[in-house]
């Protein structure tokens, strides 16, 4: 860390010894005060409200979208449907080369979740706004939906996005992210037991208190400023740009007042409709989410499946660990492909396994879109792997600080994707976790190291 | 539809604006009075960021009508501090870590400012029913309470002093 | 779109214009209905004021009469309703209770509506004010049937329950308030050492507060006792219609709602 030392000295102005002291906030003052400023703080003459036509099925074809009635209402400034966007379809992380481009901003010819977005309104006020919503008539053609990752992957079920052609995502010409080390089915056989348990999450909303939203201001010099509350400002940046088919340069994000995000601020859903609004209108446009809409179709964290199957010997040691994972993306890629990468890549776990073998399947169904929330591809998994070590400690009669100090990876160790281990630092935690907890362990495990080979 | 009239009082300076029916109190006190501390987390009455007083009690602004607080004396977050001093409540929310994002933080502040004005010694519990109403997703409800204790305690030294 | 405002002289001018309009509602509390137009109820045109009307006084004589617009913190205030403080202390924080009222939570639906349990228990009766003056109905028949059209609920009535008789619980999933997974309130009179006017009732079992006639009846003219509960008990769930809600699930709230019935009358919770 020496060159951040040296790089940022004189904006740090500290002298390095911030470690074990309570230093205030410095945003403290402001929001004990009510001063902070939030996205939403902000008044514009003139500006328009957004709200959104949602699609009411989990699948469903479009056969026709009829917006006359509510162009009609007064005070219905515009409206917006797939034909006004430049360029509709997108994924958020195209810009880090994830393929294919798989999500309307506005829906084209088929809704793939509940609450996905149709039809933009732009009125003088909310209440206008809301009015029109439901003065447009989508003639729906619902279609089989699927909710399960297993039964999405099974031959005949009804296909969710056909960007993919398959209820998949595809990494490097295979079906699933995999991870191969040593050979699994060799220390089955070797193993003195064998076990394969099944592990379920459901999807988690992030419900931040204040809800995900932006306003976007026309200037004169042909900028748009947009005020956000993302987490991830150069990809909106980025991804808006891209959509609205304008250069980067012409588009300003000013953000970093977050009211609860967790993750679940990152996705590129409001802005680049926001901003196509202020430029089609030349006017400034809130696009606010309601509750209801940051419950029902703000991404949630994904929902994962894992099955674990273990071999372990009497002596406590893990000789192979095959897992199936399936992560749940809902109808869009968003972050799941990467966060299932990160999940395979997490397996299998802390702990050095000669046979390891992880299928890790990113799978799309007709469940709201998940994306980012603290830690995912690894929270779940963990969650998972740590009630099987419990199983594992039990069935072979050890104690369970005593079978994971026992398991630990420790510095030199390979781990299972091919990287080796470096600054293990788990058997000193758990050391250390034992004395807090009055937990006894052997004076053997007391003695154990990180930096010394395991047993 | 003609505007409404609305006379009130807002944290000690009175207030005239026309306003329509449907008027929230919350809009009225962040779009036309400019006092933006007062937040929407909800619409709903169910996260409490929205909390004022009216006439001394809690209320949730968003549920609330502006022209129903015609004749009325509203307190929002703006007007816990006094001619430029924080309020004990603040202070303790400031070096307490009682605050991160700050979302939660005005309507926490006021629910425990309708608390401590009727009750300068409240015990946990009293504290815990008193935010019982305000939704907080990242400080933690811990440094929350220890910091409105703190800040009771504070109050109560300075009244014997 | 704009909402007209109407600030009646009295609760009979305010029921004229309930009356007259389609589209207007008395407003009280204003936590459900005012949560319904931000939400974007354009059924709702006017709204009728309840400020200054003398809805919110509380009399103590027998019958004890709590007027509509009374709030549920103006009930903790009162000592002499004492027997009701936990039952408006359940609903919601302070804010919630200091707008919340009496008259507004008759009208709740499932889950919320607690107050209107307690005062179901209780045997109260409804007097509403309309055009052709002030009527009394049966609490149990307004919830079945609503309430007429055109008419203001002035107030609630009810008899004093004799001491110690009534019992209520509240399960929430968010501590120390929330909405309900169920409520159950309870009058249970033992004049001579046997139950006699047994009243329970439940709150979010069905979409609206409800007897639990089968639990009366498996009580009624016993002891309370081991015996009596156990009866109860097998009977606890006839009868509900529970919904499935983000509180908890029909099936859940049938599964717990005898583990629960039997503390209440065991007096291990309530």
């Amino acid at each position: 860390m020496e060159h951040v030392r040296e790089f940022f000295a004189a904006e740090r102005g500290d002298d390095g010894k911030a470690v074990g002291t309570s230093l205030a906030r410095s945003d403290a003052l402001g929001h004990v005060t009510g001063q902070t400023q939030f996205y939403a703080d902000r008044q514009f003459p003139g500006m328009l409200h957004l709200k959104m036509v949602r699609s009411p099925h989990h699948h469903a074809r479009i056969r026709s979208l009829d917006t006359s009635e509510a162009e009609k209402l007064p005070g219905v400034v515009r409206v917006i449907t797939h034909k006004d966007v430049p360029a509709n379809v997108y994924t958020i992380l195209r810009l880090i080369q994830v393929e294919p481009n798989d999500e309307p901003v506005l829906a084209e010819d088929k809704v793939r979740f509940k609450g996905e977005q149709v039809v933009a309104i732009l009125a003088e006020s909310e209440a206008v706004a809301r009015e029109a919503v439901a003065r447009v008539k989508v003639d729906y053609e619902e279609l089989p939906a699927v909710f399960d990752v297993e039964e999405a992957l099974k031959p005949g079920a009804p296909l969710v996005n056909e960007y993919h052609g398959h209820n998949w995502f595809t990494y490097e010409g295979h079906h699933c992210r995999r991870v191969r080390h040593g050979d699994v089915e060799k220390g089955f056989a070797e193993a003195d037991h064998v076990i394969e348990e099944r592990y379920e999450s459901s999807p988690i909303e992030h419900a931040p208190v204040e809800t995900t939203g932006c306003i976007v201001v026309p200037e004169a010099n042909g900028r748009l400023t947009c005020y956000s509350n993302t987490q991830a400002l150069f990809f909106t940046l980025d991804n808006a740009g891209l959509i609205l088919n304008v250069p980067f340069q012409k588009l300003r994000l000013i953000g970093g007042t977050v009211g609860g995000g967790f993750g679940g601020k990152v996705d590129v859903i409001t802005e680049p409709v926001a901003m196509l609004g202020a430029m089609l209108t030349g006017r400034p446009v809130k696009y606010a989410y309601s509750r209801e809409e940051e419950m029902q179709v703000s991404s949630p964290r994904a929902a994962e499946r894992l099955y674990i199957k273990d071999g372990v010997m009497n002596d406590g040691r893990i000789v192979a660990r095959k897992v199936r994972l399936y992560v749940d993306a809902g109808a869009y890629s968003r972050h799941s492909p990467y966060g299932t990468t990160k999940a395979s890549a997490h397996m299998p776990g802390p702990y050095t396994i000669p046979n390891v073998s992880v299928d890790a399947h990113c799978v799309y169904t007709n469940r709201t879109p998940s994306s980012a929330m603290r830690g995912f591809g690894v929270t779940i998994g963990d969650f998972a792997l740590e009630v099987q070590m419990d199983k594992l400690a039990r069935l072979v009669g050890m104690d369970p600080i005593a079978f994971r100090i026992r398991n630990a990876y420790r510095d030199g160790d390979m781990k299972a994707h091919g990287e080796l281990t470096k600054g293990a630092a788990l058997v000193e935690t758990m050391q250390a976790a034992a004395q807090i907890a009055g937990w006894p362990i052997s004076a053997e495990d007391a003695a154990a190291s990180s930096t010394r080979a395991g047993g | 539809m003609a505007k409404l009239p609305l006379i009130f009082t807002v944290n000690g300076a009175e207030q005239a604006e026309f306003v329509d029916g449907d008027a929230l109190l919350v809009d009225v006190l962040r779009d036309k009075l400019g006092m933006t501390g007062t937040r929407v987390g909800c619409g709903q009455g169910t996260c409490g960021a929205c909390t004022v007083l009216i006439d001394g009690a809690p209320a949730l602004s968003c549920l609330t009508l502006a022209v129903r607080a015609n004749g009325k004396d509203v307190t929002t977050v703006e007007g816990l501090a006094m001619g430029g001093t924080l309020h004990a409540l603040q202070t303790a929310f400031a070096e307490g870590f009682a605050t991160q994002c700050g979302f939660c933080t005005s309507g926490m502040l006021v629910a425990a400012k309708a608390l401590l004005d009727r009750d300068p010694d409240p015990d946990r519990d009293a504290v815990v029913d008193a935010i019982s109403g305000n939704i907080c997703r990242c400080t933690g409800y811990e440094p929350i309470i220890n910091a409105i204790l703190a800040a009771a305690a504070d109050l109560r030294g300075a009244r014997s002093a | 779109m704009a909402l007209d405002i109407v600030r009646a002289d009295s609760v009979g001018q305010a029921a004229g214009v309930l009356a007259g309009d389609d589209g207007a509602r008395f407003l009280a509390g204003g936590t459900f209905l005012v949560r319904a137009i931000t939400a974007g109820d354009v059924s709702i045109r006017t709204v009728v004021l309840s400020d200054g009307l003398g809805l919110d006084r509380i009399a103590l004589g027998d019958p004890i009469e709590i007027g509509s617009a009374v709030t549920m913190a103006q009930v903790l205030g009162e000592p002499h309703l004492g027997f009701l403080h936990p039952v408006a202390d359940s609903i919601g924080g302070p804010a919630v209770r200091a707008m919340a009222t009496i008259g507004g939570n008759l009208f709740a639906q499932s889950p919320y509506g607690d107050f209107a349990v307690a005062l179901l228990a209780l045997g109260a009766s409804v007097v509403s004010e309309g055009a052709d003056g002030e009527a009394s109905q049966d609490l149990e028949a307004f919830l079945a049937e609503g309430p007429p059209r055109g008419r203001i609920v002035r107030a609630v009535r009810f008899a004093t329950p004799a001491a110690g008789a009534f019992r209520y619980l509240k399960i929430t999933r968010k501590h120390p308030h929330g909405a309900s997974v169920l409520s159950i309130a309870a009058v249970l009179p033992v004049p001579g050492g046997t139950l006699a006017g047994v009243r329970v009732a439940y709150g979010a079992m069905s979409p609206r507060p409800m007897r639990a006639r089968a639990v009366e009846a498996a009580l009624e003219g016993r002891p309370l006792d081991a015996a009596a509960i156990e009866a109860a008990t097998k009977v606890a769930a006839d009868g509900t219609m529970p919904e499935d809600d983000p509180q908890a699930s029909a099936w859940y709230r049938r599964a717990v709602l005898p583990v629960h019935l039997r503390r209440l009358l065991s007096g291990e919770e309530g």
